[in-house]
């Protein structure tokens, strides 16, 4: 064996090997029975470098939501909301104790919450649908203003437009520098417009079973801040209705019996779920703008299992078909373009294994093409040596033509094709792009495999002094 | 013993293509009909909407669903595909998500039937339009990029154009079939679009670098027959490829489960076209394009549409000096001189 051959048939080992290292997690987890893996799932000891199952084909819920950035702060720049957005969606849902949640920014104001195993989210829906906006606000409720405002907003029907905006002949009638807030329990208060003290100065929240008035309540504490600017709320204001504001809606308005700093309670009719919901909003914070849901999909476990039973056998099928028609047809080369058709497989999950890819339904088709196209160029390859081999050409030169004729047709098919891919990467979403990342893998494995593997094999074979190779 | 499907052709291609071109014209003259009289039948991905798709435990008259569902007022649309299952899809311009759901599965209590939901889907107007959006700037990103790659390594723009009007030819031919089956269209069917793009431009791709060569290897050969030659010496190929596509593809149609069905049709019906196309279209038309120089070598009607005095072309010519015999160079030398 020459030495540029022995460095060849090294690589090509080496890189057998590694693959074969950053699959065997996958066979590891995959073998697990399905209650352990998901044991092990929410203690957050499944393995990193793995391939993900799609929600397509295990099951889940995904949720697109949209941030009204036309409630956004002037002062916050559009894609730092959005990542606070994100992050704050991230820390709700992960106290919420799912495992392997996907939270991503999608576009402009788009957010993708990702919920495997979830077929029902609606208690996911309401984690992340509170803006939580926490506010402190002295109640004004005595005056005769004051009063005629309470008085006309009571006997009108719909005193909020439908952006949630009070119509103009009450806002008339809200004295200077207050506003008027729906309680929760009934009714409306004329509160401070300003809020001295926000849920921004919170550092912890946590639920209190029995509260005062046998309902639950959730306790919350300020950090250094939060104490100094509540401590000077309620000292000034001593005697007086503190309303709790959540997402514009008073909670509560307790009398202010003396001075607080550092603890406070919210008290309402609570239910428990709802009190957990609150203080896990509270301490993740409060997002910077209203988000809506604007696509919710959900695939219960049994679709999940059915599409992958299908799918995959319907690929393994295809593929074996294949197999087989390249070995009849084309018998001793045909059988090196299976092992490297099969080697092609191999990398591709490999490359996904390690990229912690997410692996669909349409990402399998993706990667039934790839083969597709890996098969065309050993087809290439193949026929080309057949055109030699009619010339009477001995069998090194045979190949050694096959291969430099090829090349040029099979670089740039592929390359055409990883275009689309990437075309498709760039502006598909979801699906697509599921599709477009196992094609475009897939083609840039075949360029190695159909190609550079391949011609190994022969020329490891040439070096046992071969006089034919059949076609 | 060489297995072979295809003795060695000598087919003249070019012959018929007046046919091809007057088929052309009817696909398009058909097509531009069929997508005003029928339409296309778009999934909520594009038009926003809602799918519930259930299970009873129990058989249920389909007339007794539908008959739910209207007492709700909406324009639901039902379909059963065994099982007890049913698919409940209903476009909406709604906004609000979530609504048409909880209405759907509201009027399926009504049936005392217990069931299951497989999966449901709502998607706001808003998404649908982004989607559509960007369906379409990937499908026409993606040509450009095709035109530019085939312009820059055939050193020929009229060859880009050429192998896109072909996919052009495809798309219209898959949007026709989704139009007369009134099939639906999603986002995995647009996947499949653009992957029959990619394999027929890769059938293109696989002749013209055939011809390419021919025009080095027989520089004064005519350019019409030229192009018979690399069809006829490409052919084996072209029908093993698409064979083997075609096995894996009629496999994931018939086994492959509903989500997989749609894309395995387009991916059918776009394979078939596009080896036709890539035959009976791409290099008709730049035999066409190039007709003053046919009695030309090929070399010089090749050089006649070629982009000039770009370092691609140049290094094809020295390519060509390499392989042509002597003579032949002096001669192709000639004939730019003159036209100079």
């Amino acid at each position: 064996m020459s030495n540029k051959l022995a460095v060849k048939w090294g690589l090509i080992i080496a890189i057998l090997l590694g693959s074969l290292y950053l699959i065997y997690p996958n066979y590891k987890w995959y073998s697990k029975p399905l209650a352990e893996r998901e044991k092990l799932d929410t203690l957050g000891e499944r393995p990193k470098r793995m391939l993900n199952l799609g929600l397509d084909l295990r099951g889940g819920s995904s949720l697109l939501l949209e941030l009204d950035v036309s409630k956004l702060s002037a002062k916050e720049p559009l894609n730092e909301a959005m990542a606070r957005a994100v992050e704050i969606i991230r820390n709700r849902i992960d106290q919420y104790g799912l495992a392997e949640t996907q939270i991503t920014r999608q576009g402009d104001k788009w957010i993708m919450v990702q919920l495997p195993g979830v077929s029902n989210p609606q208690r996911a829906e309401e984690l992340i649908g509170k803006t939580a906006m926490l506010e402190f606000r002295i109640v004004k409720n005595d005056t005769t203003a004051a009063q005629k405002a309470l008085e006309k907003i009571e006997n009108t029907e719909k005193p909020f437009d439908d952006n949630g905006i009070l119509i103009p002949e009450i806002a008339k009638l809200v004295p200077e520098g207050y506003q008027i807030m729906r309680n929760k329990d009934g009714g409306y208060s004329v509160v401070t417009a300003e809020a001295s003290v926000t849920g921004a100065d919170l550092e912890n929240a946590r639920v209190v079973m029995m509260g005062e008035n046998g309902y639950p309540e959730v306790s919350f504490s300020f950090n250094a801040e939060g104490s100094r600017k509540f401590g000077q709320l309620t000292g000034a204001n001593i005697g007086k209705q503190l309303a709790i504001v959540l997402d514009n809606t008073v909670q509560s308005a307790p009398v202010v019996q003396s001075r607080i700093t550092k603890d406070g309670r919210i008290s309402g009719t609570f239910t428990p779920e709802e009190a957990r919901s609150l203080s896990i909003v509270l301490k993740a914070g409060a997002l910077p703008a209203p988000v809506k849901v604007i696509e919710k999909k959900t695939i219960g476990p049994t679709l999940g299992e059915d599409s992958i039973k299908s799918g995959l056998s319907a690929s393994f099928y295809a593929l074996v078909v294949i197999l087989l028609f390249m070995l009849i047809y084309y018998k001793a080369a045909g059988f090196i373009a299976d092992c490297a058709l099969l080697l092609n497989f191999l990398f591709t999950v490999a490359i996904m294994s390690y990229f912690s890819a997410t692996l669909t339904l349409p990402g399998i088709a993706g990667m039934i093409l790839s083969l597709a196209m890996a098969i065309d160029a050993n087809v290439l390859i193949i026929e080309r040596m057949r055109e030699e081999k009619l010339l009477g050409k001995p069998v090194y030169e045979i190949i050694n033509l096959g291969y430099d004729k090829a090349w040029s047709a099979i670089f740039d098919s592929n390359i055409t094709t990883i275009i689309v891919g990437a075309c498709l990467l760039q502006f598909g979403t979801g699906p697509v792009k599921g599709f477009a990342v196992t094609l475009i893998i897939g083609l840039t494995v075949s360029l190695f495999t159909a190609v550079f593997v391949t011609r190994a094999i022969y020329e490891l074979i040439l070096t046992s002094n071969t006089k034919e190779i059949s076609l | 013993m060489m297995l072979k499907l295809l003795p060695k052709t000598n087919i003249d291609f070019l012959k018929y293509r007046k046919v091809y071109y007057t088929l052309f014209a009817l696909v398009l003259i058909g097509g531009v009909i069929c997508f005003f009289t029928k339409g296309f039948n778009m999934g909520i991905d594009f038009t926003g909407g809602t799918m519930v798709q259930v299970k009873f435990d129990a058989p249920v008259e389909m007339s007794v669903i539908r008959e739910a569902l209207s007492a709700t007022g909406a324009e639901s649309e039902l379909q059963s595909f065994g099982d007890h299952s049913f698919a409940i899809s209903e476009k909406s311009t709604s906004s609000e998500v979530g609504v048409v759901q909880a209405r759907i599965e509201k009027a399926l209590d009504t049936l005392n039937v217990p069931y299951t939901v497989l999966m449901t889907n709502s998607v706001g107007p808003a998404v649908g339009e982004n989607m559509t959006e960007r369906a379409l700037w990937s499908i026409l990103l993606s040509l450009v990029f095709i035109i530019i790659y085939v312009a820059f390594r055939f050193s020929n723009i009229l060859w880009g154009v050429s192998g896109v009007i072909a996919l052009f030819h495809d798309l219209f031919v898959m949007l026709l079939a989704f139009s007369l089956t009134q099939r639906e269209i999603d986002l995995v069917v647009v996947a499949a679009f653009l992957t029959v793009a990619g394999f027929s431009i890769n059938d293109t791709i696989v002749i013209f670098d055939r011809m390419r060569e021919n025009i080095h290897l027989h520089p004064k050969m005519k350019f019409g027959e030229l192009i018979n030659l690399s069809i006829n010496e490409t052919l084996s190929r072209t029908i093993i490829t698409t064979l083997t596509v075609i096995f894996a593809v009629v496999i994931l149609y018939a086994f492959g489960g509903e989500v997989i069905n749609s894309f395995a049709f387009a991916m059918l019906v776009g394979c078939i076209s596009g080896v036709y196309s890539t035959i009976a279209l791409t290099t008709p038309l730049v035999y066409t394009w190039t007709h003053g120089e046919l009695n030309d070598g090929s070399q010089a009607a090749y050089n006649k549409t070629a982009v000039k005095q770009t370092a691609a072309v140049k290094r094809e010519e020295a390519a060509a000096e390499g392989y042509a015999p002597k003579k032949a160079v002096t001669k192709i030398k000639r004939t730019r001189r003159n036209r100079k």
